[in-house]
């Protein structure tokens, strides 16, 4: 099955629309990433509302997800975590998700724009391809 | 009279089998008249123990039954494959170990989702038993 993963200039967003196999799982990482370094995206966002389970295999794909991203130098948010999800997660396990989650995409870019304003390399425009570096002496 | 349900059979394989196995539990216990966040519960701990099946064992079986009561409802799922086993259930059972690389929380974190968690293992067969009980509103 094939994720699509939309971009909104530097910002990446996927959504999971449907319950997904492991190696499904594993397929998005991988083209996420290979995306988020193809365009050097300086934002990435998961929309996971649609999702009725997540299990610690899930959980920790998401935060290694985030932990690559990073690497590769882009921010990373989840968001739409349902409540029965987040009741499970943390029954089972404090701390699971180590990533940052928002209700909505809406505050998900919010959070992405603060956090790319705050590293303070790059001016994020949503509008296209087009970013400003600011040049450091 | 009061219908039970029939127990459900769902063989595990791969992990295609995974996202079977925790619709049918899911399904089953709506039917019975668990909530939707026991419905999560249950997914995510068939989740942990049939992913468990896949990665270890390489197949194996989860059986899903309506064991109620008058008083109480209850679901009972019996997740079993012929694969290693497991040398050390103590140290299984500790949040944190995993020979797979993984959080090491399926297990533990089963438990603490179950209102019953029973495991017996050796080498050619490892069966873990597991129930949600409530009572009838
Ligand atoms: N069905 C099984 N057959 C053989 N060994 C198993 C089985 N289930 C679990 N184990 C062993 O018990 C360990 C702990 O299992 P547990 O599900 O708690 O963690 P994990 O699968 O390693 O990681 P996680 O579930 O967090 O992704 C496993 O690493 C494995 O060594
Ligand atoms: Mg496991």
């Amino acid at each position: 099955m094939i994720i699509p993963i939309l971009r909104l200039g530097k910002i990446l967003l996927t959504s999971i629309q449907q319950e997904l196999t492991d190696a499904d799982v594993l397929q998005l990482q991988s083209d996420l990433l290979r995306k988020v370094s193809e365009i050097e995206a300086l934002g990435v966002i998961i929309d996971i509302t649609a999702l009725e389970v997540v299990d610690s295999f899930m959980a920790r794909v998401i935060n290694d997800t985030a932990g690559m991203a990073r690497l590769l130098g882009a921010e990373i948010v989840i968001c739409g975590v349902q409540p029965y999800v987040a009741m499970s997660l943390v029954e089972m396990g404090r701390d699971l998700i180590g990533a940052d989650c928002v209700f909505n995409l809406d505050q998900g870019l919010k959070l992405l724009e603060a956090r790319i304003a705050v590293r303070g390399d790059a001016i994020l425009s949503l509008e296209g391809d087009e970013y400003a570096r600011n040049d450091r002496p | 009279m009061r219908e039970m349900i029939d127990p459900e059979r769902v063989l595990i394989r791969d992990s295609t089998d995974i996202v079977r196995a925790r619709a049918v539990a899911r399904q089953v216990a709506n039917q019975i008249g668990f909530t939707l966040a026991d419905q999560t519960r249950l997914a995510t701990a068939v989740s942990e123990l049939t992913r468990n099946i896949v990665q270890y064992a390489g197949e194996g079986v989860c059986e899903i039954a309506d064991a109620s009561g008058e008083e109480e409802i209850r679901l009972r799922i019996i997740v079993e494959d012929n694969g290693p086993g497991i040398d050390d259930i103590d140290r299984a059972m500790k949040d944190g170990y995993s020979t797979g690389g993984g959080l090491g929380v399926g297990l533990p974190g089963t438990r603490r989702l179950m209102d019953d968690f029973a495991i017996e293992s050796s080498p050619g067969c490892t069966r873990v038993s597991i129930a949600l009980v409530r009572r009838r509103v």
